[in-house]
């Protein structure tokens, strides 16, 4: 799930002028300073954060990162965020990430500060979101001996980041941050750390801007190759079953027009992933769903039968493909990603293409559209067989048989009322799942969740910081129970710093998806996911809302699900947390069991239409 | 599994190799042999590494390490088009009774003494995997005591140099 950002629009993604490494031109920001100024190094970090277009920060203050709190107090430019744990920053930095495009900042002390960012960044990389992060360091001169609060924080975050810095002299501030900024916000976007020395930032240093880029090992390729665009067209104007396979990719590089321009132009059949959820309209009739473990069965059995799978922006994921050895046997691929390293890594491609998504797009299109000049081949047969996929087995689901409130349900409502412009964030598990497939997305960078990582607790600082990168859009987060009570604390910060989001827990009393697997895959011996949330009531989600300065409702009947949606809609004030009582069977269909091959993807309980099909 | 050496020109700055050797670790690749060291060019070192793995994981290594920022270039030498080093230092014992026939292996070799004592000579070779392999094999009766080698180091033949051209 990858691509690049050659565009000139994230405005904290451009860090003056470019190395001499070619990198491609951008437009130049306003040099805050044209001589060097007599600065100390805080004053240096700040002003680099200014520079570079930084609005936002997330943090929480401490030890080592204590000089560089004291000129953020002075900055007009740059708004800090105090959370409550600073995992919340991280996440806020991505969900700011994820909803606006630019490269989102977070800042925290060294040792427990820095390493409580590690399941952010490690988040972050995987699913290739651009921020920087900023921690404290212990001074030179006491790295190294077991310090107070030291940790080596470049050391564990070397493996989870796209690359990370330890400034040891004052002077490298600048340029260290805009190569931070840079190397976040381009080729495959990831997160980058840097570790600045306490005394490092006290010491008196000089500030200029712009500062030269030293990356010679860094050349990130966006122009595809005019040969494989031309080869891709050809395959696929001559396919029989095609298959655009749309990755968070797409999303990144900004490229939904031109998708769309490209499907109907060829009338291939289009699937996103969970990352690219978005990407394409959902009621497109050329749009066959998510594909993969909890895909729809139109857009796995698209795939498994395939003779040729356009992969853009796409990596291969084993959550996508099932078992590689069985899956889309009879494809050839074509392949295209910024980081080559993706190509040929899970499944070998035929014609690879390296660059950044809109520019292939743009290219392909032109180039489909002179091989289409020689003549196409006619898709309606394929569409007969994916049409019958569509009409037996459509998404859906079934009311509890015990009467309790159906989660999907739930969930559908609120996408349906909240509507294809709010923004949602989801946390991990069985209401992740249903949120990807029961609301209907229409636009890029509405769907924001954790996709390879997995991270419970994603939710509330993601729509968090989606809220204060689009603060005019209405963010809902849909949580489970069991990730809700993870990162709620956040909701303070929401509460106190402005951040009106809206907050739909549904609570299953338990960690629903472990719970089905449990049911599926362990004879229904339950160990250790039943919560207690509903047997006891604790906690009681409504009080804790109010405790945390939120308004706390509860729905626990169908007749009551529209009029508590429509409430929250109403409240703008502050947070608002609906606690949606839902049943615990509820599980989350189709499903290709972990370990199986696509083929025998179950629509329902024990329905495998292709494998019955045969 | 064939081995490959790849030459790995790389930034000259603080933690590098610790990037290069944790990115072969977490991937899953094995390190045979590696080798560090400054080149012609101040900020630019030079690591010869050696892997033994397929053809297709070779390619995913090779794209894994261009990814790292502080990396400039990746070659990977032929075994044919390139002179590739070993160096040796052995410790043999070696009293009157065997050292003029200790001191015919070293010869034969085109290895030299480096350390001399009534008991024991230490002996300085170089050359390639093969080469020192045997030479250990024909010391060995005497009683090694103790021995250190070196990462391979390799080159390749002919006018062509690898160079870090994006850095000058």
């Amino acid at each position: 799930m990858t691509s690049a950002t050659s565009r000139p629009t994230p405005a904290a993604a451009n860090p003056g002028t470019a190395s001499a490494t070619a990198q491609p031109a951008r437009p130049k920001p306003a040099p805050p300073t044209g001589t060097p100024v007599r600065v100390t190094g805080a004053q240096s970090l700040v002003r680099s954060l200014e520079a570079v277009g930084v609005e936002i920060v997330f943090g929480i203050p401490g030890g080592t990162i204590l000089p560089a709190y004291d000129p953020l107090l002075d900055s007009t430019k740059l708004r800090h965020v105090l959370v409550r744990h600073e995992q919340g920053a991280g996440h806020a930095a991505t969900g700011y990430a994820q909803a606006t495009g630019r490269v989102g900042v977070c800042m925290a002390t060294s040792g427990p500060g820095a390493t409580n960012l590690v399941t952010a960044l490690a988040d972050a990389n995987m699913d290739s979101v651009p921020i920087v992060a900023i921690t404290g360091q212990q001074t030179r001169g006491l790295i190294g001996t077991d310090a107070f609060q030291e940790a080596d924080i470049c050391g564990i975050t070397l493996p989870i980041t796209k690359h990370n810095f330890l400034v040891t002299d004052p002077v490298e501030i600048p340029r260290t941050i805009a190569e931070a900024f840079h190397l976040a916000a381009t080729g495959r976007p990831g997160p980058v750390l840097v570790d600045i020395p306490k005394d490092v930032l006290q010491e008196t240093t000089s500030f200029s801007w712009p500062p030269e880029l030293r990356l010679p090992g860094y050349r990130p390729t966006t122009r595809p190759h005019g040969k494989q665009v031309r080869e891709a067209a050809r395959l696929m104007c001559a396919a029989k079953r095609p298959v655009l396979y749309v990755g968070g990719g797409v999303i990144k590089a900004d490229a939904a027009p031109e998708l769309l321009e490209l499907a109907e132009l060829t009338g291939i059949p289009v699937v996103t992933t969970l990352m690219a959820r978005g990407a394409f309209p959902d009621s497109h009739k050329l749009h066959l769903g998510m594909p993969g473990m909890h895909g729809t069965v139109p857009a796995v059995g698209a795939m498994q039968r395939a003779d040729l799978l356009v992969a853009l922006g796409a990596r291969f994921d084993d959550r996508v493909t099932g078992v590689l050895e069985s899956f889309a046997p009879d494809a050839s691929i074509v392949h295209a990603d910024i980081d080559p390293a993706e190509i040929s890594k899970n499944r070998r491609a035929d014609v690879p293409i390296v660059g950044d998504c809109k520019e292939i797009l743009v290219e392909l299109l032109a180039a489909v559209k002179a091989e289409r000049a020689n003549g196409h081949t006619d898709l309606a047969p394929w569409w007969e067989t994916l049409g019958g996929w569509r009409d037996t087995f459509p998404l859906g689901y079934e009311w509890p048989a015990d009467g309790t409130l159906s989660p999907q349900y739930v969930i559908e409502r609120i996408g349906r009322i909240a509507g294809p412009e709010a923004i949602y964030t989801a946390g991990v598990g069985q209401h992740q799942m249903w949120a990807a497939q029961h609301v209907r997305y229409e636009h890029p960078r509405t769907w924001l969740n954790s996709g390879g990582l997995g991270t419970m607790g994603y939710a509330v600082p993601a729509a968090m910081g989606a809220k204060f990168g689009r603060p005019d859009t209405v963010v809902w987060a849909i949580d489970g129970d069991g990730c809700f009570q993870m990162t709620n604390q956040e909701l303070a910060t929401c509460a106190i710093e402005g951040a009106p989001i809206k907050v739909a827990v549904i609570n299953n009393g338990n960690l629903g998806m472990v719970r089905q697997w449990q049911n599926l895959f362990y004879s229904g011996r339950y160990s250790q996911t039943d919560l207690g949330t509903h047997k006891h009531r604790i906690p009681d989600f409504t009080l804790l809302a109010e405790a945390l300065g939120c308004a706390g409702l509860r729905c626990e009947t169908k007749e009551e699900v529209d009029s508590v949606i429509h409430r929250a809609m109403a409240i703008n004030d502050r947070p608002v947390v609906i606690d949606f009582v839902v049943g615990k069977d509820a599980q989350v269909w189709p499903m290709v069991a972990a370990g199986t091959g696509n083929d025998e993807i179950m629509a329902a309980r024990g329905i495998r239409p292709l494998f019955d099909e045969d | 599994m064939t081995k490959h050496t790849l030459s790995v020109l790389v930034e000259n700055k603080p933690g590098v190799l610790a990037r290069v050797a944790g990115l072969f670790s977490r991937r899953g690749f094995n390190i045979d042999s590696l080798a560090v060291g400054p080149t012609e060019h101040p900020d630019v070192s030079r690591m010869t590494i050696v892997v033994a793995v397929e053809d297709l994981p070779l390619e995913q290594v090779t794209k894994q390490l261009n990814k790292l920022v502080n990396v400039i270039k990746i070659v990977e030498l032929e075994s044919t088009a390139a002179v590739r080093r070993e160096l040796l230092l052995v410790k043999v014992r070696a009293d009157a009774t065997v050292r003029s026939q200790v001191l015919e292996t070293v010869q034969l070799f085109r290895a030299k003494v480096v350390d001399v004592s009534p008991e024991a000579l230490t002996i300085e070779a170089t050359g390639t995997a093969d080469k020192i392999e045997a030479l250990l094999r024909m010391l060995e009766p005497y009683g090694v005591r103790e021995m250190v080698q070196s990462g391979m180091v390799a080159i390749g033949r002919g006018p062509r140099s690898i160079t870090a051209t994006a850095v000058r």
